[in-house]
Order: C-alpha cells, then structure tokens, then sequence
C-alpha cells in the first residue's frame, strides 16, 4: 500500500507544479527573476546606496550620520560644480552635433560601392575599437604644450609663430577634449547609421528618382524619415554615454587647468576621492540623474512619436 | 643539557599549533585561529613608481629580502602610478581589506586618521634618535599630537638658476631676499633672461611657488584655530603688490598659462635664467651633457645650480612634497608591519635608500642634514633644507581637508594670478578672503 501510493503523489506534484507554470503570471514570474535578480543586484543595490551615500555625511572610513539634503545644498553653492555642469552640457551638446553630422556623412559615404569598401569600413572603426585610455595617451601627447606634434606641424607650415598651449588654457582645454571625443565617437554614429540606412530599400530611392526627385530630396524626403527612429536611438545612446564620461578627460586634463574641464563624473571623483568626501562626491554624480532622466524621456517620447507616424 | 619532552613543548606553545597538534581539526576550529606555523606574516607593501627607479630596484633586490631574512617575514612590494594611489587607499578603506603599509601623500592622514593604526611611539623615537623630527613631517602626518603615520622623505621643489647669468648679472651668490632677488632679477629680463613662474592653474610648480612666498611676507590663510580667515592683512597685501612689480620687472610674462613642464623646457632651452623646480631640469641636463649645452658651448649641468626661495620680511619657507607612511587599521598584520617600518628606518637600513635618492629626497630628520651625500655634489646641496624650511598649507592651521579643498582649488594662486593680470592688490585679496571663507564656513 504504502509503496504504491509514493510514486502517486509525486507524480502528483509535478503535475502541480507543471499546473502552476501553465498559468502565465507564473510563468512570466519564473522567467523573469533571473534577470529581476541581477538587476536588483548591480543597478538597483548600488544606486539605492549611492542614494543613501548622497543623504549623509560618509567620508572615507567614516559611515556619517543622515543629513537630508545638505551635500546637495552646498554643491549648489559650490562655483566648480556649477563650472563641471555647464561643462557637461556644453561638452554633450557640441559633440553630439557633430558626431551625429560627421557620422551621417560617412555612413552615406560608406553606403556606397567603391573598391575595398570592406577595408575601409574596418578602418573606420578602428578610434572606436581601441581602449579609450590608450588612444587619449596618444592625443595626449599630441597636445602636449612642449612636444605637441600637432604645433610643430602648424609651426613648420607657417601658420603659428608661437606655441599654443593646447591643454594649458581653459578654453582650449575644453576645445581639446571636444574633439577627441568626436574623433572617438563618429565611428560609432557611422557604423549604426549604415545598418539603418542599409535597412531602406534602394527600390524607394529608384521610385523617387525616376519621379524627378533630386539628391538632396531624395535624402530628406525618403532616407531621412526612415532613418529617424534609428539616429534618434543611437544619439540617446550616445548622450548618455558623453554625459557621463569620465575616462578621456580624466586622462587628458584631469578636471584642469583651473578646474576648467571638469564633468559630473570628473568632479564626483575629486571630491569623492580626492578630497574624501565620499557623500559630497555621490551628491555630484547623482545630480546628474535628473538631468539624464529628462533627456531620456523627452528623446523617448519622441522616438514613439516617430514610430507611430 | 635539559631536554624538552614532547609533552612539556605542547604545553609551552600553546594557541593554534599546539591545539593543531594535541587535537587536530576539531581543536583548530575551537581555538579560533590558524595553526601558528602556516601562518609567515606577509606585509603587503604599496607605494608610488619611485622617479628614481634605481630606489624601487634596490628595494626589491637588496632591502626587502634583507628584511625579509631579519624578521622572519615576507614582504610584499608593489609599487603605483603616485594618481593611482589615492582610489587604492579609499578602496582599501571602505571594503576594509588590502595593502598593510601604504604610502600617503602630503596631508592625507587628515582624511584618513580614523581608519589608520597611530604611530606616535616610532615617529617619537624615529625623531629622538636622529636629532628631531622636522616641524614640517609632524604637522603633516599627525592630528593633534598623535602620528598617523611615519614620515619617510620630502621631495624638495627649489629654484634652479643658471650660475654664469646670474654673475653677469653681479650676483656672484643667489640673492638672499626677495628685493635682491628682484633687482638681479630686472638686469636679467632686461637681458633677455627673464626669471621664468609659473602662475597657472598646474599642481606643482604653482602652489609650490605662491604658498612659500605669502608665509616669508607674513601672510597666511587662517588662524591657528583653522577657521578664522585671516588672508585679508597688510602682509598679503604687501606681497600681492610687490609680486605685480616683481612680475613686471624680471618675469616671463608667458608664465600665467604655464603648467609643470613648461619651465623645464623653457630652462633647459634657455629662455630663462631661473625657476621653481625639482631636481628634474638637473637631472635632465645631466642625462644628456651633449644635447644641452650653455651658449658658450659647455655642458648646461656645469652652469646649474639651485636655491631655496629667497627669505621675506617673515622668514624663509618652502612648500613640498611630503611622503610617509599609513598603517592600515584593517590589516591584520600590523605588529609585522610595525617591526619593518622600524627595520627600514634604522640608520643602517634607511641610508642604503637614502644614498640611491642622489638628493631627490631630503629625510625628515635633523641629523641627515649634516650627510656627507649634500657635499658630493653643489648643485644638489641646497636639497638638504627642504624638510627643515617646509611649511604645510593651511597655515597657521594644520592641513587639513579644508586647506586641501583651498589648495586644489588654486586660491592662492589666483590672488598672485589675477593681481598681475590687472586687478589691484587690495581687490585681489578681498577676492580670496570671500572663496577661504566659503571653504572655512
């Protein structure tokens, strides 16, 4: 009796459990918590901390009492912080317009045929595949005020007669890092924008060709608008990358000179670790959320309204 | 002979080995502790990238096995990028786990004191020893009166000046005060050979510079309470305007947008006569006789020398680099790593690093003053004051964060920067006095 009736109940079981599964809310919620879990576990832990961090007075080595919203308060008041978000926006904007325009350029260029298209296509990618520490050494040195390879050139060719102090001065700090940042950043646009373009078909190009349409109108009334959904998600990509960089000005100038190129996540570090003031340094990387946020949802919002269209 | 029978060796040893061997896992895990023979202390060592590698080749090669073989321990040497030690330090701390001995920087026992074993007994008898400690080492690497850690040396900034220029000039010696100093000064621009500053927003050479120069008028940041800010005085306000005629008469105009590399090619290609440096523009002058040579076509280290800033109606100071060393509070190593500090400062032990230095680095103690190393070589002799003349920032205050805050953020600097860009000396003091009080609040 009693060995007949184990393999019943088992049986039993799995056909609840298997019942259970059949149920789609289940289901959903089985397949879902892997990924609920690491999410949970690498965004949602670090930046409920970060949160918290941003709300107290830590230093390093010191868990500091809760303090609401003072570190915001003084990061307010704070004339290098205001420096590092004018920074930060201007730095975005510049570069986004023109990687965006010098992107699109060579991805139309790119879209053509010509001989060793496959080559070139690698090559181009080539800023963008090497580490961004690597690259920024070698502009680095480039800009150097005493070495720069880049006033020797200009020199010998007759246009300067005195060294320009590339890294050295704010304005043409900022400038510098402005364009390594496009450097590294049109390949991205380019290649991304070549699949979208490669999506369109040459038939629709064909069509408004043969009904008179001229290249200019072909581009802007044909591959434009096809193209739209794809650039708007590769430049939201792209500011939010820009927005939080780190790396190339921290190699190239540090924040200098004179403060004059710092970035949220540049002066976070400063003062986060520089200085040890570990809640003052999460306060200036978490006010960069808002600011992310409403960029995002406005180019989201306009990324639905073109695909509704 | 007395023989120690097995029985009487477990009863002496007692803890991890004897619990390991009288009762085996079970007793091991009630003891609460590793067996004592598995257990060689490794001191885990971090520190910068020496600039004089053949230090950190001497440390790896002679010292640290020597050390090793001493004390029974295993040292762990790992040497960094000096930008790179700063995040290894907070990492440390805030995860509570990594090196036992880590080099600090300037003033950082201020932001780290907390998480840091105190070395007040080695530092005192460091000091006892060796003829005092320098004022300079105690106030940056201690709070209040308790060592955080152990100074190890000073890399000296002085100024490096072109020997044979300034006799022409009539200065058969360099100009003890900053009037002399500025009319030998005038006769060099006047020449061509203007005294190269800079007074841009770079680390090194800048503060390096400013600082020094408010201390030997009489000016200084705060009171010694470290809150009242004090900057606002006649003394600064006297050395704000005189900077602006000095700037006009003997400097290099250029120097407001220099950072720290600018005067060593500026010097080295003989621009300018004079200014504030390491011993880099030296060494480089030594590393290639043949490249840099004077007009006159000898070798331009032969026609270098260097001296501390000139002396103001306050005194003389000078303003550097200050390396020491942080116990860990975490590390669970701490009596190993104590005993190899104490090891690697005997006399004995330090000199070997001392010597391989070549007066890059000034030690922190009265007596090494007086070492035959300082006569070897002239041009490197002045090296030997660099710890003794030095003064920390934020003075009359100790150094802390908030100095540190002041200083990364070029106030000093900008008060001198922007008085010889145009603004009148009083404004330009009034200027800084509101950016302290910001900091101080």
């Amino acid at each position: 009796m009693v060995t007949a009736t184990m393999p019943a109940t088992g049986r039993q079981k799995t056909r609840t459990r298997i019942r259970v599964l059949e149920d789609e809310r289940w289901l959903a919620l089985t397949l879902l918590t892997p990924t609920a879990v690491l999410l949970g576990l690498f965004i949602a832990y670090p930046f409920i901390e970060g949160v918290y961090l941003s709300l107290s007075a830590s230093r390093v080595g010191v868990p500091g009492e809760f303090v609401g919203l003072k570190n915001f308060e003084k990061i307010w008041n704070d004339g290098i912080f205001r420096t590092a978000v004018w920074n930060t926006f201007w730095y975005t904007g510049i570069t986004t317009v023109f990687k965006l325009f010098l992107g699109l350029w060579l991805a139309l260029l790119l879209n053509r045929h010509f001989k060793g298209k496959a080559y070139i296509r690698a090559a181009i990618l080539l800023p963008f595949i090497i580490p961004t520490v690597l690259s920024t050494f070698a502009w680095k040195w480039m800009f150097d005020p005493t070495f720069s390879v880049i006033n020797w050139a200009l020199f010998k060719l007759g246009f300067i007669s005195a060294r320009i102090n590339w890294l050295g001065d704010p304005d043409l700090a900022m400038t510098s890092i402005i364009i390594v940042n496009i450097w590294r950043g049109i390949p991205f646009f380019a290649i991304s924008l070549l699949a979208g373009l490669q999506t369109i078909s040459p038939e629709l190009q064909e069509a408004a060709a043969i009904d008179g349409a001229k290249p200019w109108q072909r581009f802007w009334h044909v591959t434009w608008p096809l193209l739209l959904p794809v650039t708007m998600v590769v430049v939201l990509f792209s500011v939010i990358q820009t927005f939080a960089d780190f790396q190339l000005v921290y190699v190239m100038t540090g924040g200098g000179p004179a403060n004059a190129t710092h970035l949220f996540a540049t002066y976070a570090y400063q003062i986060g670790i520089g200085t040890g003031l570990l809640s003052e340094g999460a306060a200036i990387s978490l006010a960069m959320f808002p600011f992310l946020l409403l960029i995002v949802i406005v180019q989201l919002l306009y990324i639905r309204r073109v695909e509704v269209r | 002979m007395s023989r120690i029978s097995r029985r009487k060796f477990m009863q002496a040893t007692g803890g991890g080995a004897a619990a390991a061997k009288a009762g085996g896992l079970a007793a091991i895990l009630a003891s609460g502790r590793a067996p004592a023979y598995a257990q060689t202390s490794t001191v885990h060592w971090l520190k910068w990238n020496d600039f004089v590698p053949a230090s950190d080749q001497l440390l790896r090669k002679e010292l640290l096995p020597a050390a090793e073989k001493a004390l029974g321990l295993k040292i762990n040497l790992e040497t960094i990028n000096a930008n790179d030690l700063q995040p290894r330090v907070t990492a440390a701390i805030q995860s509570g786990a990594g090196a036992d001995l880590i080099m600090a920087l300037n003033n950082w026992v201020y932001l780290y004191s907390d998480s840091l074993v105190e070395l007040t007994d080695l530092a005192e008898e460091q000091g006892k020893k060796e003829g005092g400690m320098h004022k300079y080492a105690r106030t940056m690497c201690s709070v209040g009166d308790k060592f955080f850690s152990m100074p190890w040396a000073v890399i000296g900034a002085m100024i490096a000046y072109r020997k044979s220029w300034f006799e022409e000039a009539g200065a058969s010696k360099f100009p003890e005060t900053w009037e002399a100093y500025r009319e030998v000064g005038k006769k060099l621009k006047a020449k061509g050979r203007p005294i190269g500053q800079t007074l841009g927003h770079t680390f090194g050479d800048a503060p390096g510079f400013a600082y020094p120069y408010l201390w030997s008028w009489g000016g200084k940041e705060v009171e010694a309470d470290g809150k009242t800010v004090v900057i606002n005085s006649r003394e600064t306000v006297e050395s704000v305007k005189f900077m602006t005629a000095f700037w006009k008469d003997a400097h290099d105009e250029g120097g407001l947008a220099w950072d720290d590399s600018n005067n060593n090619r500026a010097f080295l290609s003989q621009t300018i006569s004079a200014t504030l440096n390491g011993a880099s523009i030296y060494i480089e002058s030594l590393r290639k006789p043949d490249q840099y040579q004077t007009e006159k076509g000898q070798p331009m280290n032969k026609d270098i020398l260097h001296s501390p800033l000139p002396k103001g109606p306050a005194g003389q100071y000078g303003f550097h680099l200050m390396q020491s060393h942080m116990l860990m509070k975490y590390s669970k190593n701490q009596s190993a790593a104590k005993q190899f500090l104490k090891w690697i400062h005997t006399t004995e032990n330090y000199e070997k690093w001392f010597l391989s230095q070549k007066g890059y680095a000034t030690p922190c103690t009265a007596d090494w003053e007086k070492h035959k190393v300082w006569d070897e070589d002239p041009a490197m002799g002045p090296y030997k004051v660099a710890a003794r003349l030095a003064q920390a920032i934020g003075h009359a205050g100790p150094p802390t964060a908030k100095a540190a805050e002041a200083w990364t953020k070029y106030i000093i600097v900008d008060m001198y920067a922007k008085a010889v860009q145009g603004m009148p000396a009083e404004e330009a003091v009034k200027w800084a006095e509101g950016e302290l009080k910001k900091i101080y609040a």
